[in-house]
């Protein structure tokens, strides 16, 4: 099956290996992506939301124990690729990243300017340095960063304008695709509202695609039209981002949109209790089952993704 | 001296500035970075406030000044009626005062065990014999649900996951049964489905033992779930005071407003409007702006006025006082003047 959208990705697994056993960080993940839209994936800490993105980007540790799956980018696996093919077609040419704490990932000896200008450089897209100073230039004014901050150190910028080099850096290449890690959660509010504006700024004017992950749900509805939730290594439940932040429908999704403290309204706050299953021997029915409250039978066994309202799929028996 | 703080007043905070000097090559002085510049209020029995504001705001500073970890360059605490002030008085001070750290892992030595790190602070202060501190240690651990306690004793910091670590952080600012609790974001490290449970244990604690607590934070959301007053920070200073709900329904100061304005609900309709932000960075430390900190950001700004003195606390609404020129009773009768005019 190849799909029409801009990022397919189909059963895809990352196990790592341990001395313990492999530890599951990505299991059967299936999301698909359309162009100039945003997927936001939501999942607590350890729920394999990080490896599910440096999966597809292939930026993988050394202790790989299993890699497979499909990803489909414009119609083309990827995943046949070579590691060169890759490096030279796929990465940062068409898929750009913007790791976690990306503001402290800059190198603190190299101009900024530089440093965004790099990956042109390398893909040999800019034949003279004064070509790719003109295209940081360029992302430079897209994200809101005054020009003469190119020969700047990233120690002369504060956590905001470092964040927004970073997506300079991303954006740099053109890409189809910007994986966000996390692109706000070190940043005071006032900065995050910033970053955000930017982002949506960006994804209007260039049509930008982006895969959102994040663990904080309400600074994520700033910018999503789908969302998914990941728990314990596999997506829970995938919907349009309309009616999941009105009515989510697994009951992991309900308990974590409770948590979320709301300003305005008054309700009262819930927590999810127990502590998610080790992604090393995870139980084989539900892996949510321990913590959740609507807990029967048929969740000892492994829910299959139910379909719902058409376009929603839910991986919970409760919608069987 | 020794000035009586009013009535009821557990913790009184009078005119405190901390500086920190910087220097180049050790020894030349460069300047100063006026980390808390000015700061009072009172705080009552039983009862919790929040601090809130940015990073650079001198919220940490004022947190850690008011533990006694750093020394005031001026300024005064006054805690039960009693001075803080030299070696003495800071060992009894800190007997009853609790400390809830912001990074639960940072914070738990590695190589100490759950029983180690709780019996710590009692072997210090001298707490004998054995069996007292035993029972203490029972005590908290239920206390903070860390159960059944006797598998959680032998257990070292890396066996306890994320919310179990800030419980124990929890029990160990409980430990010395202190009468102040001062908790500097103790759930920004966490995930979103263990914040709620980590507040809630502080919230509960603060209510059974009738606990003051100060809950310092930049998330301004989560304030309304857990205390009475609200202090807004910004370059070092109070900006604003008022009831929780006081603030977050008529927030008075441009800062405030641009905050509240900031942080958004889960609302698919976010994603479709570009929120206003005040322009510019917050303000260097080191050479402050004059006069109200925020005019160079602030889009209320009245020249002439703002950048001149620095504005002192108006009180628009009985108990919520805001340090901005717009509620000066004066002025807002001349700007009426001109615009009649």
């Amino acid at each position: 099956m190849t799909s029409n959208g801009l990022l397919s990705v189909e059963n895809l697994h990352l196990y790592f290996r341990t001395l313990k056993g492999p530890v599951q960080a990505v299991d059967g993940v299936s999301l698909t992506l359309q162009r100039g839209r945003t997927v936001v994936v939501v999942g607590e800490s350890g729920c394999g939301k990080t490896s599910l993105g440096r999966a597809i980007l292939r930026l993988l540790p050394r202790n790989v124990h299993t890699y497979t799956g499909k990803v489909w980018l414009n119609g083309l696996d990827v995943m046949t690729l070579s590691e060169e093919q890759f490096r030279k077609q796929v990465r940062w040419i068409r898929i750009a990243l913007v790791p976690q704490a990306a503001m402290n990932s800059l190198n603190p000896v190299l101009r900024v300017g530089d440093q965004v200008a790099e990956p042109l450089i390398i893909h040999g897209r800019a034949h003279t340095s004064e070509e790719a100073r003109k295209s940081a230039a360029e992302v430079f004014r897209h994200v809101g960063v005054p020009i003469d901050f190119l020969d700047r150190y990233p120690f002369e910028l504060s956590g905001g304008m470092r964040q927004r080099v970073a997506l300079a850096m991303a954006l740099i290449t053109q890409p189809d695709l910007i994986i966000l890690d996390e692109p706000t959660s070190a940043l005071d509010v006032l900065t995050q509202a910033n970053i955000m504006n930017v982002l949506k700024t960006i994804k209007r004017e260039l049509g930008m695609s982006f895969f959102l992950i994040t663990h904080d749900i309400a600074t994520s509805s700033e910018l999503a039209d789908d969302a998914a939730v990941m728990y314990a290594g596999q997506v829970v439940e995938t919907s349009r981002a309309g009616q999941f932040f009105k009515e989510p429908l697994h009951p992991y999704s309900r308990l974590l949109m409770a948590s979320v403290p709301t300003l305005h309204d008054d309700k009262a706050l819930g927590f999810i209790p127990g502590q998610p299953p080790s992604l090393i021997n995870p139980p084989t029915g539900c892996r949510f089952a321990d913590r959740c409250p609507a807990r029967f039978h048929k969740c000892s066994e492994e829910p299959p993704l139910f379909t719902v309202d058409s376009d929603r799929l839910v991986k919970c028996w409760l919608y069987a | 001296m020794n000035a009586t703080t009013s009535d009821g007043a557990l913790l009184s905070v009078r005119g405190l500035h901390t500086c920190f000097e910087l220097r180049r090559w050790g020894f030349i002085r460069v300047g100063h970075v006026r980390a808390l510049d000015g700061v009072s209020f009172e705080l009552g029995r039983g009862e919790a406030v929040a601090i809130v504001g940015e990073s650079g705001s001198g919220k940490s500073t004022l947190a850690k000044t008011i533990l006694g970890l750093h020394l005031p360059t001026k300024g005064e605490i006054f805690f039960d009626g009693r001075t803080v002030r030299g070696q003495e008085d800071l060992q009894w001070y800190r007997s009853h005062v609790g400390y809830v750290q912001q990074d639960p892992y940072g914070a738990l030595p590695p190589f100490m065990n759950v029983q180690r790190i709780l019996e710590e602070p009692l072997l210090i202060n001298g707490v004998t014999p054995k069996e007292r501190r035993l029972y203490r240690i029972n005590k908290v651990l239920d206390e903070v649900k860390l159960t059944p306690v006797d598998d959680f004793l032998p257990r070292f910091p890396h066996m306890l996951s994320g919310g179990q670590q800030q419980r124990l952080v929890v029990a160990r600012a409980m430990i010395l049964e202190p009468q102040l609790i001062v908790a500097d974001e103790p759930v920004s490290m966490l995930d979103a489905s263990v914040r709620v449970e980590i507040l809630q244990l502080l919230r509960g604690l603060q209510a059974r033992h009738n606990l003051s607590l100060i809950y310092i934070t930049h998330d301004l959301s989560t304030v309304r779930y857990f205390c009475e007053r609200v202090f807004v920070m910004y370059g070092g200073k109070i900006i604003e005071q008022a009831r929780v709900g006081q603030l977050i329904d008529s927030p008075r100061h441009p800062y405030t407003q641009a905050l509240l304005a900031a942080i958004p609900d889960p609302d698919p309709a976010n994603a479709t409007r570009i929120r206003p932000v005040p322009a510019g960075e917050p303000p260097s430390l080191l050479h402050p702006p004059s006069g109200c900190r925020f005019h160079p950001r602030c889009p209320a700004f009245m020249k002439g006025i703002c950048e001149v003195e620095v504005p002192p606390d108006f009180e628009p609404s009985s108990g919520h006082m805001v340090a901005c020129y717009l509620y000066d009773p004066s002025i807002e009768q001349m700007r009426r003047g001109v615009s009649r005019a």
